[in-house]
């Protein structure tokens, strides 16, 4: 069994980006019970992974050895990876209209009985650790396949992460990227008003951590320059790339919007926002 | 002839004994501390350097690392204090084993060092009288309690071979040898110490010890028991412990952890109703609340009713009512 790294171009990719985004709400609008604004966060950072060619997937053998690891988790915030992993070909994408019902196995927190899925996600403050223990297996087997984990910024208070990261470094996993979504919103509003991670990029540094920042999270652009990056980072570190991202992205509203984590977008809102491509 | 005494050694370092044996012959078992040791264990640090890693007093980051591990095919050895490796990162143990190994096939094993009052100076952080509830709440791990260092050596090749999420709790003290001539089978998951006519004593762990005592005080105050040692708490024979309890009028649990609060005698008192059996019960274990009295282990086991002489005690009263 060989896997193959789908890649597209950056232009495209902005474009899946776009179409992704529309399916998610789509998907919301069915089922109106899942993390909508959590989910619209992530869409380029997945896109720019699954699409970009930074993984080595299998589709049809989605446990196949040679893939490059995804542990996604912020589980709960990850509604768009449903129709990216459908596109890719993991399942067949009528299971997307299906979400939350009955008999299906895509719920509004994702979990590993769904082909794509590595871990049990949604519980928060695990990724890391988990993902921190893939790569020394990886590294101790002596294979080359990489370790990609993608938090929430609220999931770092979980004191899990930095236990992680503090391993990580210590052991010099540089097959294992972190990805922070940082929409600087958990659930009960901005995290810096909650507990202030203040510089991630400074903790990570201070932690051993090769770390860089994305400014413009919604740039597939400026996701595949960092993530290229740390491709070609000779440092022996783990690295970590900080992704400013807006909670409920584009949506009147929702975007930016303290309790959005918990706030659903009601059905004529999101006709309006799609418009004339449903 | 004399059979040659075995020497007095900790069950956990018989037991890490056999995992370093193992360790030798098989590239895929991994063995994860949380910053605990052993002078068996320096061995493993040693000679098996590449496969030996400290997490550090990292209890949640060395269940998540040995699930990676474990996903990633090695099979895994956690190493730490019984509260701490059960309580301390309990969901991680939640999430990353239990749920997770119905989805992936994984072998982790947690080894508790500590179980019951074996820490005996240190107080109730590190005591640890709740564990076997915490851990028989989650359905498919696999929960083991030997009650002699033998029994404890051959655990390791049990754990590889099982797949799954497993807890042993061993007990930090030098215990004395309880299967100096013969193993138990380990399918069964008991063995019959003593055979009685009217109570039957069914101990796990440390007192398994207890009870062999008591049995010795009763028999002499003219009170036949027999004394079991249960030290699979999850896949032992049932038929076969039913045959043995068919011959006693009733079955006394005894237990190194909260009385009434899901441990043995919770599980007792499943298998007893879901048998349909007609066989009463008492459950001797630790009665009370956290304590911090500084003492003799048997001092402490008197202070909260589980020490020689309560169980005597109890199990006299008990006796008469049959």
């Amino acid at each position: 069994m060989t896997g193959t790294s789908s890649t597209l171009s950056i232009a495209d990719m902005q474009a899946k980006a776009r179409w992704v985004w529309e399916e998610t709400l789509k998907i919301h609008k069915r089922s109106p019970e899942t993390r909508v604004a959590s989910s619209l966060s992530p869409v380029e950072i997945f896109v720019t992974l699954y699409y970009g060619g930074f993984l080595r997937q299998s589709p049809a053998d989605p446990c196949w050895r040679g893939r490059d690891r995804c542990i996604i988790s912020k589980g709960h915030g990850s509604l768009c990876m449903y129709p990216i992993l459908a596109d890719l070909g993991y399942f067949s994408a009528d299971e997307l209209e299906h979400v939350c019902k009955e008999g299906s196995f895509l719920g509004g927190i994702p979990d590993p009985v769904i082909p794509g899925y590595e871990t049990v996600n949604g519980s928060l403050g695990h990724g890391v650790g988990v993902g921190a223990g893939m790569a020394l297996g990886l590294k101790q087997r002596g294979m080359d396949q990489q370790v990609y984990v993608l938090t929430g910024d609220g999931e770092l208070h979980e004191g899990s992460n930095w236990e992680a990261f503090m391993f990580a470094a210590q052991h010099g996993l540089d097959n294992l990227t972190v990805l922070v979504d940082n929409n600087e919103i958990s659930m009960l509003g901005h995290t810096d008003t909650i507990v202030s991670h203040r510089s991630l990029v400074s903790k990570f540094e201070v932690f051993g951590w090769s770390a860089r920042e994305v400014e413009t999270g919604h740039s597939v652009a400026a996701i595949h320059a960092a993530l290229t990056d740390c491709r070609s980072d000779r440092s022996g570190k783990p690295k970590a790339v900080v992704v400013r991202t807006r909670k409920g992205n584009q949506v009147p509203g929702l975007e930016n919007a303290p309790l959005s984590h918990v706030t659903a977008i009601k059905q004529e809102v999101i006709d309006q926002l799609l418009g004339g491509c449903q | 002839m004399n059979v040659p005494a075995i020497p007095m050694k900790a069950m956990r370092d018989t037991f890490l004994l056999s995992v370093y044996e193992a360790m030798l012959q098989d590239s895929d078992i991994f063995f994860v501390s949380a910053d605990f040791g052993s002078p068996v264990l320096d061995k493993i640090r040693a000679d098996r350097a590449d496969r030996f890693i400290n997490v550090g007093i990292a209890e949640q980051n060395l269940i998540n690392v040995s699930a990676g591990l474990a996903l990633e095919g090695f099979k895994v050895f956690a190493y730490a204090i019984a509260p701490f490796i059960t309580m301390r990162c309990f969901e991680q143990i939640r999430v990353n084993l239990a749920l997770l190994s119905e989805v992936r096939p994984m072998n982790v094993n947690l080894i508790g060092v500590g179980a019951g009052y074996s820490y005996v100076v240190s107080g109730p952080t590190h005591q640890c009288y709740e564990d076997i509830t915490l851990m028989r709440a989650m359905p498919n791990m696999y929960v083991m309690s030997p009650a002699d260092q033998v029994l404890a050596a051959q655990l390791p090749m049990r754990c590889l071979q099982n797949n799954g999420p497993k807890y042993i709790r061993l007990d930090a003290q030098v215990l004395p040898v309880l299967y100096g001539n013969a193993l138990p089978s380990l399918d069964d998951g008991f063995q019959t110490h003593r055979q009685g006519e009217k109570v039957c004593l069914l101990a796990t762990g440390y007192m398994v010890h207890t009870a062999l005592k008591a049995a010795e005080r009763l028999a002499a105050a003219g009170i036949s028991v027999g004394v079991i040692d249960l030290f699979d708490l999850s896949k032992f024979d049932e038929t076969k412990l039913n045959a043995e309890f068919s011959t006693y009028h009733g079955v006394v649990t005894m237990e190194e952890g909260f009385s009434g609060r899901g441990g043995l005698d919770a599980m007792m008192f499943d298998h007893i109703a879901r048998h349909g059996l007609t066989l009463p019960m008492l459950n001797i274990g630790v009665t009370g609340g956290y304590r911090f009295e500084i003492g003799e282990r048997q001092t402490l086991h008197e202070q909260v009713g589980i020490g020689v002489q309560a169980v005597v005690d109890k199990v006299s009263r008990f006796s008469q009512k049959l």
